[in-house]
């Protein structure tokens, strides 16, 4: 669920990477204060690890489709949010120039949506409290489901409203939001069994490894439960009610797109696979038609297309516009966030 | 196969960075700012504006046959992470349906028109990005990153994840090698079996990282990662960012691509 350039205007792009740098900045801040230099080559090694992770494949049971392991979660609950952060962000970087996932100014997008939100958000504020300080299994189950499963769910609607705020494309927000939500809840919660079946191995193996980390990261340690299942819950009805609300008006786009999901479950997790190449000849021959295609369009455009234009322009601006306001209010928000979070157990200076 | 040829790929790449061309010899810091000026200019171009982006394609071309890399690999690679763009991008044609030109008799419609500036879109700017590492090392744009004013501790974090990218994931090929080779007919190819052999790569991380740090100290680790060789701006590098900064702005802001089929017109008459 990478964000890709071509969908991006520049206004959506350099907001979300303002914000990314304005956390990146706060973390390594942090980090310069609070880690030793063992951490340094911890974190490096990590983020390659993290890789290395992604290339081995597992069957998910009765789809006959394979997943991998996304990353942002098992690195907040081995390092804590300020390093998971910068790792995952590293890890992104690597993607965005080896393998061509995502792109250099959707990079931003990316970070935010796979690093802000498992590290700052769900970490401290869901799986610290479920998964408390214990190490019973049944806890770091439903703890990193509902985590990784809520990180997944806020990143792949962030995707759909910065591609809608940059008006690239025509996808509808109702038909959007059901094609993305259902695919990564799926996935979410068999990545969160797969992250809590490593960090239960690495407890039985190796049960003082998890231990000094434990010891060393008393962050979110300090929020009730309570008020934070309030929180997500009332967050829950919203968004739910916002969905359905959105679905019943686009009641064709729901059905197009229902049919859309089941055609789609390999699709998304498939980027690297032999049907990702497939696919890949498969556009290829649908490409080159459309180059000749522009080519031909070139010169007519302008005289035809020219009334259109305004009123589409002034559409796209205004989104960006909006776009830039919610993200700001967003970085603003986290930010307050995480420095009364920060300010509470008193140990950070 | 999937794996391996993405981890020899990543090796491909790499090596192609150490090759030795004009624009390899150019300076990082250079080749960062040019592409990510090239970047932010192919993206501001309007929904439906196609014609206006062509030109641009002169600029990953250019790099790749001075930078003396295979356009089929990075083409390759480019077709290979298209799925995500190319699906959103194709719902366009059929809910954008206003014709906006009459081609040889064929109407087209809006929603084409912003597909195509979307895949075009799509092609130059992941290629600008596969280029920039083929052309400058992963290396190289780090230091350039840390010169450019990124946080050290960033930067240190992303050459260790490369350092150690190639050493993991030759232990992760061992062990899927050992697990195909156990895993007979689809059995034991679960997400039990998984989480542990990742669980048991996880373990080997991490003690690895403790070595890492032992051996790091011994020879003299301070938190920072120093560089070997300094970074010089010359005038070369100076006329490249010029010359990139001229020809992103005349092709963003006059009509060259008109301009060049109205030319051809004038002189077909």
């Amino acid at each position: 669920m990478h964000m890709a350039d071509a969908l991006l205007s520049p206004a959506v792009g350099a907001t979300l990477w303002a914000g990314t740098a304005a956390v990146g900045g706060y973390a390594s801040k942090k980090l310069k204060v609070q880690i030793d230099d063992r951490t340094i080559p911890l974190m490096g090694v990590l983020g390659a690890f993290i890789f290395a992770a992604q290339m081995i494949n597992f069957t998910i049971p009765g789809t006959g489709s394979s997943g991998h392991l996304g990353g942002g979660m098992i690195l907040a609950i081995l390092l804590g949010p300020h390093a998971a952060f910068l790792t995952m962000a590293s890890v992104l970087t690597v993607q965005a120039l080896f393998f061509a996932d995502g792109g250099l100014l959707a990079l931003g997008c990316n970070i935010w949506n796979l690093g802000v939100y498992p590290c700052y958000l769900v970490y401290p504020l869901l799986y610290r409290p479920l998964a408390g300080e214990g190490r019973r299994p049944g806890r770091i189950l439903i703890a990193s489901v509902l985590g990784v499963a809520v990180a997944l769910q806020l990143g792949a609607f962030s995707v759909v409203l910065e591609t809608l705020l940059s008006g690239r494309s025509e996808l509808p927000f109702g038909a959007f939001v059901l094609l993305m939500q259902p695919i990564h809840l799926a996935i979410g919660i068999v990545e969160g069994i797969v992250t809590a079946g490593i960090i239960g191995y690495v407890a039985a193996a190796r049960p003082e490894i998890l231990e000094s980390v434990a010891a060393a990261r008393p962050v979110g340690a300090g929020v009730p439960l309570a008020k934070v299942l309030t929180v997500f819950a009332l967050l829950a009805v919203l968004t739910g009610g916002a969905f359905s609300w959105f679905a019943s008006t686009q009641p064709d786009g729901l059905e197009w797109a229902i049919e859309r999901v089941t055609g789609r479950g390999e699709l998304s997790e498939a980027e690297h696979g032999v049907a990702a190449v497939l696919r890949g000849l498969q556009e290829k021959t649908a490409f080159l038609p459309d180059y000749g295609f522009k080519a031909a369009a070139a010169e007519p455009t302008p005289g035809d297309a020219a009334p259109a234009w305004p009123g589409i322009a002034a559409g796209t601006s205004a989104a960006g516009v909006t776009g830039a306001a919610i993200v700001l209010v967003l970085v603003g928000l986290i930010g307050l966030g995480i420095r009364s979070a920060g300010r509470r157990p008193g140990s950070t200076p | 196969m999937n794996f391996h040829a993405q981890y020899f790929d990543l090796g491909r790449l790499d090596r192609l960075s150490y090759r030795r061309t004009a624009v390899h010899a150019l300076d990082p810091r250079a080749k960062v700012i040019a592409t990510g000026l090239f970047l932010v200019t192919v993206v501001s171009f309007p929904k439906y504006d196609v014609a206006g982006l062509v030109p641009f394609l002169l600029f990953p071309v250019l790099a790749a046959t001075l930078g003396e890399i295979p356009i089929g690999f990075i083409l390759r690679k480019v077709l290979i992470v298209s799925p995500f763009a190319v699906f959103v991008g194709i719902f366009n044609p059929f809910l954008d349906t206003r014709t906006v030109a009459v081609i040889a008799g064929l109407s087209v419609s809006a929603g084409w028109l912003s597909f195509a500036s979307i895949l075009l879109k799509f092609a130059l700017t992941v290629s600008a990005a596969l280029l920039l590492v083929a052309t400058t090392s992963f290396p190289g744009v780090c230091h350039a990153l840390r010169r450019l004013g990124c946080p050290p501790i960033f930067v240190s974090q992303l050459l260790f994840l490369y350092r150690y990218l190639f050493v993991l994931a030759e232990e992760a090929m061992r062990i899927v090698r050992a697990w195909d080779m156990r895993a007979v007919a689809g059995r034991g190819r679960g997400a039990t079996v998984f989480a542990r052999l990742v669980g048991v790569l996880l373990i080997r991380t991490l003690d690895r990282a403790e070595r890492i740090y032992q051996a790091m100290l011994c020879r003299g680790f301070a938190g920072d990662i120093p560089r070997l060789g300094t970074l010089r701006l010359r005038s070369g590098d100076l006329v490249f960012v010029a010359i990139t900064v001229v020809f992103l702005g005349v092709c963003r802001f006059f009509p060259v691509t008109e301009g060049i089929g109205l030319l051809a017109q004038g002189i077909w008459r």
